[in-house]
């Protein structure tokens, strides 16, 4: 059971986003639904990667089947969204266990490169199964009900999902079974001795981590009305792996703030200069060759020398 | 497929794995010695065939000076990001080194973008490599025959290097204990810094044989660094003959795939490595994970 100091920071957290939309600012609640969004996408890639200490560098097709499925179900066949989310995270999910059930025999470098070519594989459905998925011009014209047409409806929707997705993720990875994961991560050997079956535990870690990634991409693709197939290319992949790894991975909570950071960062950047990249390149050599643990170690760090200094006095 | 059409594709196929061997040999190279996963090599290679066009194009000297140039160019470059930067992370997580080179992507695809622009460029072939040789019942491109011959000749020099040199063996030896053959008196720091440097040089070479084959845009990096991976993972990592053989299965995939299985190729080689980590999960040639 989480701390009561926890549910109640999360509870605040929670009610001073739903304070957002008084401001009355279009461009702060359209950013706040996008990082929520990113931010569910780079918790659930956490899931593989710092619970079980293995890369995924094809995540973005979970990503991309949870928003194309959705997109469909809504559009093509008129379901009710009631039954096309759900459908289509179920959908990601049955589509991670399958891909992950390959891909757990292998670790290190050969599980991401396998990751990967899964993952371009669903690129390349979405881009040549064009009646379906509309091809390379994107499957547009997303039809959502009234009261998600509007943006602050779909952003308390967003944040609804979003906040029930997190304390999902949380109860998960701080289950008996996220603490089997961290055993698997520390010493696969070991928790073998014991009587892990660490493969299998990492091939759920690896479908828990799809089914979410698919409902932040149905989030995502309903937002934006559209689904492209760059969202499945491994560019994406890429991108919500710096998230979670400029968060820090050790940490339950270093995604989100990965995915903020990166996220507001990059639009205020490109708001001021087209060298997104230089800025993001800069970043992470200051990651790399200062900060390792990424944001929430520079702030343990900060927190520690505080103490110090306040046990000093 | 007529006899005419199946030798010509097969020939194309050859030329492109012997293109691509060169470029994915170095990242190989690096891998095997350094364990350093390289995702700037794609870059390199860009630099290459852009240096390439500067000297050979811009300033109109002769193209195997471009291509030396681009060797040269990128084997300094290479000296120094490993001298200033990478060196501090050996004893780091891999996922560091990683995200290292990722940000060197980064800065260099800016970089390129404030050097040459977002056109697109062309470097023609070099003077008597633009015919073709004809055999009767087709002609082979004279060019695409060089790089065929071009190919092996570095396999068989690296091979050497690597197997058959004193140097070769302190590589060698570099990649089974580093504290010890530290502990003999071998600088092995510089032999890093030395794998390094011709790793990223040969990228740039293959960067630079490209050049004529090829449109230069911004972003030829991208595709090109995933196929090598691709190559390297068939192959097995960290073995040549493997690299070599993953290049010769990717370059024939991708020919044959255009023509049989039009707008596939972008999908066909991750396919061919998906069918291989299924069957042989450590490559071609290469060794179970010891763990």
């Amino acid at each position: 059971m989480p701390q009561r100091r926890t549910l109640v920071a999360s509870a605040i957290v929670v009610l001073l986003l739903a304070l957002l939309p008084l401001s009355g600012s279009r461009y702060a609640v359209d950013l706040a639904t996008e990082v929520l969004i990113y931010a569910l996408f780079a918790l659930s890639l956490n899931v593989v990667i710092g619970f079980t200490g293995n890369i995924s560098f094809g995540h973005a097709a979970y990503f991309a089947i949870g928003g194309y499925a959705c997109a469909i179900l809504l559009t093509t066949y008129d379901w009710p969204l009631a039954v096309s989310l759900p459908a289509a995270v179920v959908l990601a999910g049955l589509v991670a266990a399958a891909v992950g059930y390959f891909c757990v025999r292998l670790t290190q470098i050969y599980f991401a490169m396998l990751t990967l070519a899964f993952a371009m594989l669903v690129w390349g459905v979405a881009f040549k199964w064009k009646e379906v998925t509309g091809g390379d011009d994107g499957f547009t014209g997303i039809k959502l009900p009234a009261m998600l047409a509007h943006h602050v409806g779909y952003f308390y929707f967003t944040l609804a999902v979003v906040a029930a997705g997190v304390a999902a993720l949380w109860v998960i990875c701080h289950s008996a079974f996220g603490l089997t994961l961290v055993a698997v991560r520390e010493n696969a050997v070991r928790a073998g001795f014991i009587g892990v079956d660490t493969r299998r535990m990492r091939w759920a870690a690896f479908t828990v981590a799809g089914t979410f990634g698919g409902l932040a991409g149905a989030l995502f693709g309903m937002y934006h009305r559209g689904m492209y197939i760059e969202n499945a290319f491994w560019t994406e992949s890429a991108n919500v792996l710096i998230m979670v790894l400029l968060g820090g991975i050790y940490s339950f909570v270093g995604p989100i703030f990965g995915a903020a950071a990166l996220h507001l960062l990059q639009t205020f950047t490109n708001q001021y200069t087209p060298y997104w990249p230089t800025v993001l390149g800069l970043i992470l050599l200051v990651i790399v060759l200062v900060l390792p643990d990424g944001l929430i170690g520079l702030a343990a760090r900060f927190k520690a020398h505080r103490g110090a200094r306040r046990g000093r006095t | 497929m007529t006899l005419t059409m199946f030798t010509l594709n097969a020939f194309y196929g050859l030329a492109l794995a012997m293109n691509m061997f060169i470029i994915a040999s170095g990242l190989n190279l690096i891998f095997g010695v350094l364990r350093v996963i390289n995702f700037a090599h794609g870059m390199f290679y860009m630099f290459g065939a852009y240096i390439t066009f500067t000297v050979a194009k811009s300033w109109g000297a002769p193209f195997f000076v471009g291509v030396l140039a681009a060797a040269a160019a990128l084997g300094v470059i290479a000296f120094a990001i490993e001298r200033l930067l990478l060196r501090h992370l050996y004893d780091k997580e891999h996922l560091m080194q990683l995200l290292f080179t990722f940000a060197l992507v980064l800065l260099m695809s800016d970089a390129a973008k404030m050097i040459w622009g977002t056109d697109q460029y062309s470097v023609g072939y070099p003077p008597g490599l633009g015919g073709a040789v004809n055999l009767g019942f087709v002609a082979l491109p004279q060019y695409q025959l060089f790089l065929c011959a071009v190919g092996p000749l570095i396999a068989v020099a690296m091979w050497l290097l690597v197997d058959r040199t004193r140097w070769g063996r302190v590589v060698r030896a570099a990649t089974q204990d580093r504290e010890m053959l530290s502990a003999l008196g071998v600088n092995v720091p510089m032999v890093y810094a030395a794998v390094f440097t011709i790793g990223s040089a040969l990228a740039g070479v293959g960067g630079a044989l490209a050049a004529p084959r090829i449109a230069l845009v911004p972003g030829m990096d991208a595709t090109v660094i995933n196929e090598c991976f691709i190559i390297v993972i068939i192959g097995g990592l960290g073995n040549l003959w493997g690299s070599f053989l993953g290049a010769l299965a990717f370059g024939f995939v991708v020919q044959f795939g255009t023509v049989l299985a039009p707008n596939w190729q972008d999908v066909l080689p991750y396919l061919l490595m998906l069918v291989v980590l299924l069957i042989r999960p450590w490559g071609l040639l290469g060794r179970p994970e010891t763990n």
